[in-house]
């Protein structure tokens, strides 16, 4: 089988440099992800479901990430309330902190950082992980010892990171909030409980529920693009290493992508 | 090495294939095979790398889609099955890969449990692990139960491969490759499982191979691959002593006797 993708690989190799033969692997790509997705809905929502391999895959993802997202997310709390203050401060604002950084942390930051880091810690994990099991054989043999591969690898994956992603941008602005605290707390010497009622008071329910949806979107968007660039990985090591990296490079081009889009749809209902 | 073949029943089909094409973009690869495999039969299939070998045991086990003709697997048409149905056909045939392709993040015993708690959920754990130790003695590798692959030989993965295919008690056995990259003795000792293997399970087999004295000792009968189709098939001796210019630098390079 090898030999007969090198003999292939080689007869590819005198096509692939033209515009024509690009564009058609671009179209035909974004064919098989629609086709994979479409597979994902078919195959999560019908039985035999895989609770214990889900739960399996939310602790991998979610658990494993855990430490990443809580320095990262204290230090943006921590560095956006200490960049915000001269600008407040030149309008004698200052008391307006907490609640600039709760809008900023709970409307952008805090989905948008955990998804970024996401995409890279999880994203490239799914990819390498499902990429090395593609290359050595291992989907075609759980394939061949009649367990759906599409199902246990890539429906829980997808499915653990589209539950946990928001869980996790919760914690992280949770935790942006206490970065934010300390440095205000120290410099203008606000008590816990003011700062948490300035912190929440400009929030609305849309605020929490577009920050919600939004990490949603990037849940699946990060586990549909990493299984997908592993799931159909190719060209031995090599071919994991570019599953991983196209899992992370794919994935954070369109959480931006999403992101604008949600904060355009969520503008209009404000 | 004599073979004993009166466990081989002629008129049991378990493996029919006619007309099989297949080819990659414009690579045809197979271009017109017909097969069949007896009940208890051992059939060797050899060829060069890249002659379509392991393409062909894919299209039977299902992993790929053949362009024309028909495969018949225990009499059910591949191309006429569902889904569900395919996969249960597939716990009745065993598939040991070249790679041996054994799942890295799982132990010995969580590998070969693995095909067993997912298409048999009722059994006990008991059940579970008699069936286990009962593999993994039939491969003589009892002491492997708690390592994981990276810990194992060459030679160790394909038998626990090998292992992990035959918990499900399959009536077919597919073998790609089963003696590369594996030293003279390993071989010997692979060779003499896949003997073993069909007599105690008595499955009926290809065994994908460039190998002669694999060939020669575990084949009841050898088919030759080139050129997408299969240019003599018949028993040892008869495919290398008829002095075919195509087939001689096969047996001149593997020279057994």
């Amino acid at each position: 089988m090898d030999a007969v993708n090198d003999k292939l690989s080689q007869h590819k190799g005198r096509h692939k440099g033209s515009v024509k033969a690009r564009l058609a692997a671009f179209f035909s790509n974004l064919y098989k992800i629609h086709l994979f997705i479409i597979r994902f809905f078919k195959a999560a929502f019908l039985p035999p479901y895989e609770f214990k391999e889900i739960v399996r895959q939310c602790y991998e993802t979610g658990v494993r990430s855990l430490p990443l997202i809580t320095i990262t997310g204290f230090i943006v709390g921590f560095i956006f309330t200490k960049q915000a203050r001269p600008s407040l401060a030149s309008f004698g604002a200052n008391s307006w902190l907490p609640s600039l950084v709760s809008i900023a942390i709970m409307r952008a930051l805090a989905p948008l950082v955990t998804a970024l880091i996401a995409s890279g810690k999880v994203g490239s994990s799914i990819g390498a992980e499902l990429g090395s099991m593609r290359v050595t054989e291992q989907i075609d043999a759980m394939e061949v010892s009649g367990t759906n591969p599409f199902k246990y690898l890539v429906c829980t994956r997808v499915l653990a990171t589209t539950i946990v992603i928001p869980i996790l941008a919760t914690y992280a602005a949770y935790i942006g909030l206490i970065g934010g605290y300390l440095n205000v707390s120290v410099n203008e010497g606000t008590s816990y409980t003011a700062f948490i009622e300035q912190f929440f008071s400009p929030l609305v329910f849309l605020d929490f529920t577009s920050s919600i949806i939004k990490s949603i979107v990037f849940g699946f968007t990060i586990g549909i693009v990493g299984c997908y660039q592993g799931y159909y990985a190719s060209s031995g090591t090599e071919g994991v290493g570019k599953a991983a990296n196209g899992a992370v490079v794919t994935a954070m081009f369109l959480v931006f992508i999403e992101e604008i889009i949600i904060v355009q749809i969520t503008g209009n209902f404000r | 090495m004599h073979k004993d073949k009166t466990k081989i029943d002629h008129n049991n089909v378990v493996i029919k294939i006619r007309g099989l094409e297949k080819a990659f973009e414009d690579y045809a690869v197979l271009r017109g095979i017909d097969l069949d495999l007896y009940q208890g039969e051992n059939l060797v299939v050899l060829g060069r790398s890249g002659s379509g070998k392991s393409v062909l045991i894919k299209l039977i086990s299902g992993l790929l889609k053949p362009d024309s003709g028909s495969i018949e697997v225990l009499g059910q048409d591949l191309s006429k099955i569902t889904d569900k149905e395919l996969q249960l056909l597939r716990t009745r045939i065993g598939f040991s890969f070249q790679s041996s392709a054994l799942y890295d993040s799982m132990t010995v015993r969580k590998n070969l449990e693995f095909p067993l708690v997912r298409n048999k959920r009722n059994l006990t754990r008991q059940e579970i692990d008699t069936a286990v130790e009962t593999v993994l003695e039939a491969v003589g590798l009892s002491q492997t139960i708690n390592q994981m692959p990276a810990e194992l030989s060459g030679g160790q993965r394909k038998r626990i491969g090998i292992a992990r295919t035959l918990i499900l008690n399959p009536e077919i056995m597919l073998y790609d490759e089963p003696t590369a990259g594996l030293d003279p003795i390993t071989c010997i000792e692979i060779n003499a499982l896949i003997d073993q293997v069909q007599h105690r399970y008595n499955t009926s087999s290809i065994i994908i191979t460039h190998d002669l004295t694999c060939a020669k000792t575990t084949g009841d009968r050898i088919s030759m691959l080139m050129d997408g189709k299969f240019q003599r098939t018949g028993t040892f001796d008869e495919v290398f002593k008829t002095g075919d210019k195509r087939i001689k630098p096969f047996f001149d390079y593997n020279f057994i006797e």
